[in-house]
């Protein structure tokens, strides 16, 4: 049913339909109306879950973990410091390869502090061994959410559905819901293969030698192959459910045959297809939207890419010292390839920078002066304490004051 | 599509003001986005949400810019430069003042903000009118029905049932007396004109 | 066996009872050193455990020494996730058992490392959100699994590696930290500690922690011959001198009140205790330094034997000498 909702009300309406039987959570913004739609639902006797008010996100990450280990499906949600403070956890998690999911509202990480929206959070546990799906608006944060306890209770592997906080999560907008029967039917009740039992023990969380390390990473590594083809199955029997799909791996439109390609995660891809449906990008252009982080699927970018003779990748995190993330990983991915498109990588809307539809024709009208491999697109030179390098960097227009 | 700004200050209603807003557009069958500045949430400090409203499903996330609508909560706002920044050429500006259009037309000269001569300004008083009816000064319903009386683009019967899925009982009642009491001191369809320019 | 009979005299009741199949939650055949105290009091909590429950363990020694992969000496379900989140995960399991609706005990287990200093925070927690689990610290006074380091549970005085004894040091500087008295403060249904040296006092607490609903707290002392530097074979021995010198008083708290103290029949001297142990040797000397932390560390045991009103009025059978001989298997453990 079409409902005008606040992201993170669809979201505890999303998750509360998953009859999840323990949600355990801890208060960040931009995350708490999440849990706290949550805990209303349950206030109200709309869902029958146990809510563990913890006092840190590393219970919250302990708590389920637990709560999953013994048989019941169970979910959390934080943002920035949060997700760092659970970082420790989120590795343990994965491998332990228990199901569980998780939204995380993405938010910049301190210092400076902030709580505005980038994806730092994020990427920083990119290497704990979640699944990481990215969402473009909040319905497909509420479709991806549904289908990301089947993904990880299929893979064993646990998912962090993210959310661009405050851009997603406080934003209300139509929203349809599917109905309780839909998502029955789509998600069977919470299984888990190993749940600790005392009818059958189970001793988990051994130590593991060098002898044996190496495999089950391994195994671990190749969960991830088997993830790629259930994010894609889940998300095409979703498409078949509610007649809605939420672009599988990477999703690519725009104008498919455009030498001229520009990859984005997350909700700011709404507004670069506007500025490409409005025509204010100036020039046909391929618009690619990465959806699985991770997995990460290089094959499917390699595809994508083919005919590409530049592709322009949007960062909204920082490697600092070392530059954008995403496009290191599409540089990667691309390396060795014959005719590989030249990647250019900006990083724009750190901490809750508005990226306005007007920039990414200047983005692209930059591709035309050879311009750095990584830049700071956004960044205004007179708020620096010396602006004198930057200012004068080659690439003027890049670094034109907004 | 229509684009508006709600300037306000903390604890007065500005988020809902602009989830209102866009609930009775969506009550009404059109596709609608409403978000707040993400300012940090202390009350007093100025805050701004933003509403899109749009015939066609909204894509973009950015900040609204340059606005069509700005709906003030606190004519004290009418001091800060940001408040009126990126207002459109015929654009329009309801502000919660006892005090006159014209008034408030000469104020933002005299605080050196540039109002085209096409903007047009309305007033109504809506704190002293919630203090009167409801006995606390929020000032987003009359105001959101002034709005909506002034323009046209939304009947005030979507912002009651707007309001009627966030309220109920006597909370709900007084929002409702608000709602005729706002709308009734505004001339309905002065800025209708303006809405599909 | 019921208890209202007495005891016939034509019944060998000690070989009755070693005749008798026991539950052992946790297998011989780790690889934890000789005269592990902690092995010790793993296996007396889980025989009064019994076999329906499960076991969230925090990283150490213990955690180590049970469960090389592919092997693994438990016999409950058994889970390790990391060193601080001993009590949050089994917070969680209890929720979620609570929420399926099944009636298996939960136990979190953990260090003094895992309790007073970097779990603390959710023990803590966990004790407030009134969960269902008996939490047991087995104590043993430093981080041992790392080689030694002190720890919050650190006696004053005591050696370690991150403590060490030198020319203008004399071990620890601080005190032990009292935690039964923050754990007190949460007011929890039932706290007390226990010594490997009185088994069957550590199993009854064992019971009662598991009956009672809501949170429980069981602080066991456990010696561990490397860390403390004792023989191996000494390590009941040694811990019931800690118990007799009053340094590791014996008790069960309920909602915050000491209810029951294991009374000392004969107070030892402290200096039989530290003589016994490496990490006290620099005490023993005759140095102006060595006499004045010995003297503290005795009025340390004086005055714990005060506060909790330790001596024994007159010899009883839950006593300091009376306890682990008393009712069953006194030749197993005599």
């Amino acid at each position: 049913m079409r409902e005008a909702l606040e992201g993170s009300q669809a979201i505890a309406r999303a998750v509360a339909l998953c009859r999840p039987q323990v949600v355990a959570a801890y208060p960040i913004t931009p995350q708490t109306h999440i849990v706290e739609g949550l805990a209303r639902l349950i206030a109200d006797g709309l869902l029958a879950a146990e809510l563990v008010s913890v006092e840190s996100e590393f219970s919250a990450a302990s708590v389920v973990l637990g709560a999953a280990a013994a048989g019941s499906r169970s979910y959390t949600a934080s943002a920035s410091q949060g997700i760092l403070l659970m970082s420790e956890v989120l590795y343990n998690i994965s491998g332990l390869r228990i199901p569980v999911v998780l939204t995380c509202a993405n938010r910049a990480v301190s210092s400076p502090v902030s709580i505005w929206n980038d994806h730092q959070d994020s990427m920083a546990v990119r290497d704990s061994g979640w699944i990481q799906l990215y969402c473009a608006d909040n319905q497909e944060a509420v479709d991806t959410t549904i289908q990301a306890f089947r993904i990880s209770e299929r893979t064993e592997l646990p998912v962090m559905v993210c959310m661009d906080g405050f851009t997603l999560t406080h934003t209300l907008e139509p929203i349809d819901l599917p109905e309780a029967a839909q998502v029955d039917a789509f998600l069977p009740p919470f299984h888990f293969s190993r749940t600790l039992s005392s009818v059958a023990p189970l001793s988990q969380g051994t130590l593991v030698s060098p002898e044996f390390f190496t495999e089950m990473r391994y195994l671990q590594h190749r969960a991830f192959d088997a993830a790629e083809r259930e994010i894609l199955e889940t998300d095409r029997d979703w498409g078949h459910l509610v007649g809605r799909e939420c672009g599988g791996l990477l999703h690519v439109e725009g104008d498919r045959e455009a030498p001229v390609g520009i990859l984005a995660m997350g909700s700011v891809y709404g507004t670069l297809k506007d500025a490409h449906q409005a025509g204010l990008l100036g020039r046909h252009v391929r618009l690619l939207r990465l959806r699985s982080f991770r997995p990460f699927p290089a094959e499917a970018i390699r595809r994508a890419c083919t005919g590409l003779a530049d592709l322009l990748v949007l960062d909204r995190a920082l490697s600092p010292g070392s530059g954008g993330i995403v496009a290191h990983e599409i540089r990667s991915a691309l390396y060795g390839v014959p005719g590989a498109p030249r990647v250019a990588n900006v990083v724009v809307g750190l901490g809750g920078r508005n990226v306005p539809d007007g920039i990414f024709r200047e983005m692209l009208d930059s591709l035309e002066k050879n311009p750095p491999a990584f830049s700071f697109f956004d960044l205004d030179p007179r708020k620096l304490p010396d602006p004198g390098p930057d200012a004068s960097a080659p690439s003027g227009s890049l670094f034109s004051p907004r | 599509m229509v684009e508006i700004r709600i300037h306000g200050r903390g604890g007065q209603g500005n988020v809902l003001a602009a989830y209102l807003l866009a609930t009775a557009a969506f009550l009404e069958g059109k596709y609608s986005q409403a978000f707040p500045s993400f300012g940090a949430e202390r009350r007093g400090a100025p805050i701004a949400a933003f509403v899109r409203i749009e015939s066609t499903p909204i894509l973009r996330r950015s900040q609204v810019t340059a606005p069509r609508y700005l709906i003030l909560q606190d004519h004290g706002l009418l001091r800060i430069a940001e408040t009126v920044t990126g207002l459109v050429r015929e654009g329009a500006i309801l502000v919660n003042s006892p005090d006159s259009a014209d008034t408030i037309r000469s104020r933002l000269g005299e605080e050196g903000f540039s109002i085209d001569p096409s903007v047009r300004i309305a007033s109504i008083p809506a704190t002293r009118l919630a203090m009167e009816l409801m006995g606390r000064p929020i000032p987003n319903a009359p105001l959101l029905s002034a709005f909506l009386s002034l323009t046209g683009i939304l009947s005030a019967d979507s912002l009651v049932q707007a309001l009627s899925g966030r309220f109920s009982g006597d909370v709900l009642q007084k929002n409702l007396s608000l709602v005729k009491a706002g709308g009734s001191l505004v001339e309905a369809g002065l800025w209708k004109e303006t809405v599909n320019a | 066996m019921t208890s209202s009979e007495p005891p016939s005299p034509s019944v060998d009741w000690a070989a009755l009872r070693n005749s008798q199949p026991r539950f052992s939650g946790m297998e011989s055949g780790h690889g934890a050193c000789q005269g592990c105290g902690q092995a010790l009091a793993t296996r007396l909590v889980l025989e009064a455990a019994g076999p329906d429950v499960i076991v969230a363990n925090a990283t150490g020694c213990l955690e180590i020494f049970t469960t090389p992969w592919p092997q693994s000496a438990w016999t409950v379900p058994w889970i390790h996730s990391l060193f601080e989140n001993a009590a949050a995960v089994a917070a969680g399991i209890e929720v979620a058992l609570r929420a399926q609706g099944r009636k298996t005990r939960v136990l979190a287990f953990a260090g003094d490392g895992g309790t007073f200093d970097i779990g603390f925070q959710a023990l803590s927690g966990m004790l407030e959100r009134n969960h269902d689990v008996l939490f047991v610290c087995f104590d043993n006074e430093a981080y041992m699994n790392t080689g030694i380091q002190r720890s919050g549970s650190t006696p004053h005085g005591a050696w370690t590696n991150t403590s060490p004894a030198g020319k203008v040091r004399q071990g620890k500087r601080h005190f032990k930290k009292d935690l039964l008295a923050i754990i007190a403060a949460h007011g929890i249904p039932y706290a007390a500690t226990a010594s490997v040296a009185y088994p069957s006092d550590l199993r009854t607490k064992v019971r009662r922690g598991l009956d009672i609903e809501g949170p429980s707290f069981l602080l066991v002392h456990s010696p561990c011959p490397l860390g403390w530097g004792h023989d191996s074979a000494l390590t009941v021995a040694v811990d019931r001198l800690a118990v007799e010198t009053g340094l590791f008083p014996v008790l069960e708290m309920e909602r915050g009140h000491v209810v029951e103290t294991m009374k000392i029949r004969n107070p030892r001297p402290v200096r039989e205790y530290l003589e016994l142990q490496i990490r006290f040797q620099h005490l023993l000397g005759d140095s102006p330094e060595a006499r004045e932390e010995r003297e503290h560390l005795q009025a340390l045991a004086d005055a714990n034997i005060e506060r909790y009103g330790l001596r024994a009025e007159a010899p009883g059978p839950r006593d300091s000498e009376g306890a682990d001989t008393v009712r069953r298997g006194g030749s197993r453990w005599g």
